[in-house]
């Protein structure tokens, strides 16, 4: 993916201000930074929720549009249908026109089968976003967006969320992960991209940003100080 | 002219007499209003979730003439029905006036609004919070409106008792078109009217009662499928 000098403005401000960036094919990105930087957002562009005020994002010769059929995106929030776990599974099997056989595996593979027949909206937190996080896998993407899936979670969910994630990259899913958890993004990132303000402050290899972050701000941030 | 006293103790004794009269103009009111009912949901809740999802130029103008028809006068609709189904009417061919088609045609176009209306708010909140998700898993505009519609199922239900409470209650267009034809197109709310005017006040008391009793029931028993519903967060 390579993003141009991305601008994004609400009314007259500017919330994203001329992000260039290339994302490889494989591996995964985590996108960190204080709160307000514009992660979330440009996620959102990336996957083509949002278009940008100014500037392009392509993935190879496509834009965003072209292409979100083969991303899946998981949200902080899960928003799950009002039914069963299995019917949301099964209901993006159908929306897409995939085999509903495939339905089974999948929740075995987050760890809810034993689930399937129950509300999904009586699940706890961290098996609601795994629901979420297998309803986007049944997509089958070739890249996964996932905006801060762990937050608030308990640490076995996280760990469970971690797992899963690994699997999808393991099997060549292009992961890009919105988190604050530091903790988290040593464990899981190939890269990071460090937003301030709406500006790409760093993006660099997670052993380099981690031992020797470049800008001051990612220095601050990765030592607990406020960031603003 | 009888006491009230009078009036409820015979009105109670025809009810539980299972008075064949009484039984046909239930069972016709019942016909009626649950027929139309149906109709104006499946006309209404599709032109709600459209709207819903919708954006176009003009929207807001639309929003306010679907509220506005809510408030569609009765004997308005039952006149303009009249007009149109009677023999010099662009539809009198059909010979519909006077018969219970007629009234479950005026009767859909007074709730229809009001199923489209209500199930439009209901769905519109519904896909505010779906719509990022769905626009993520590129879901065709129909496929959105059936998950929709399907997902807000147990509010539109009380969206379509809405819509029968009014048909059931509903006089003013119904007598015009139906014209209150013993065993034909009489309905409880006309019967009611005709036996006040009479001064049989028992069998208006114990239409009354039933319709009372039915719109209760009625209530009761969405009420008790929304706690179901509610219990398993689906509502």
């Amino acid at each position: 993916m390579r993003m141009q000098d991305v601008v994004l403005r609400f009314d007259a401000d500017a919330v994203l201000k001329g992000v260039t960036m290339d994302l490889d094919v494989q591996g995964c990105t985590v996108i960190m930074g204080p709160n307000g930087a514009g992660k979330s957002l440009l996620l959102k562009l990336m996957h083509g929720l949002m278009a940008p005020t100014s500037g392009q994002i392509m993935w190879g010769a496509k834009a965003p549009s072209d292409v979100m059929s083969r991303q899946a995106l998981v949200l902080q929030k899960p928003v799950l249908l009002r039914r069963s776990v299995a019917a949301n599974i099964d209901f993006v099997l159908k929306a897409r026109g995939k085999d509903i056989g495939l339905r089974d595996g999948l929740l075995e593979h987050v760890g809810l089968l034993h689930k399937a027949t129950q509300p999904a909206r009586l699940l706890s937190g961290g098996e609601a976003q795994r629901l979420s996080l297998a309803r986007a896998l049944a997509t089958e993407p070739e890249v996964l967006f996932l905006d801060e899936p762990t937050a608030s979670l308990d640490p076995a969910s996280v760990l469970a969320i971690e797992r899963i994630v690994s699997d999808a990259r393991s099997r060549g899913v292009r992961i890009v992960w919105v988190t604050h958890d530091i903790g988290q993004a040593r464990r899981m990132a190939d890269d990071v991209v460090f937003l301030q303000a709406g500006q790409v402050a760093e993006h660099s290899a997670a052993a380099a940003f981690f031992s020797e972050p470049r800008s001051q701000a990612a220095r601050d941030y990765l030592d607990g100080r406020i960031v603003f | 002219m009888q006491s009230i006293g009078d009036a409820l103790g015979l009105a109670f004794a025809l009810v539980f007499s299972g008075d064949p009269d009484l039984l046909e103009i239930v069972l016709l009111s019942l016909r009626v209003s649950l027929t139309a009912t149906a109709l104006a949901c499946l006309i209404g809740f599709p032109i709600g979730a459209l709207v819903a999802i919708g954006r176009f130029p003009g929207r807001n103008a639309v929003l306010v003439f679907m509220n506005a028809l809510m408030g569609l006068p009765p004997v308005v609709v039952g006149l303009m029905v009249y007009l149109h189904l009677s023999r010099s009417g662009p539809l009198g061919f059909l010979g519909l006036l006077y018969t219970p088609t007629a009234m479950i045609i005026a009767q859909i176009i007074l709730i229809a609004p009001i199923v489209a209306a209500l199930s439009r708010q209901v769905l519109e909140d519904l896909h505010s919070e779906y719509a990022e998700q769905f626009r993520s898993l590129c879901l065709t505009r129909l496929q959105t409106v059936q998950a929709l519609l399907w997902d807000a199922r147990y509010s539109l239900l009380t969206v379509g008792l809405a819509g029968f409470g009014r048909a059931v209650a509903e006089v003013g267009a119904v007598i015009i078109v139906g014209g209150n034809i013993d065993h034909l197109t009489r309905v409880m709310t006309t019967a009611i009217a005709l036996e006040t005017s009479k001064g049989d006040l028992a069998l208006a008391l114990a239409l009354g009662i039933i319709l009372l009793v039915i719109a209760l029931g009625v209530n009761a028993a969405v009420q008790s499928v929304r706690m179901t519903a509610t219990r398993q967060a689906y509502v």
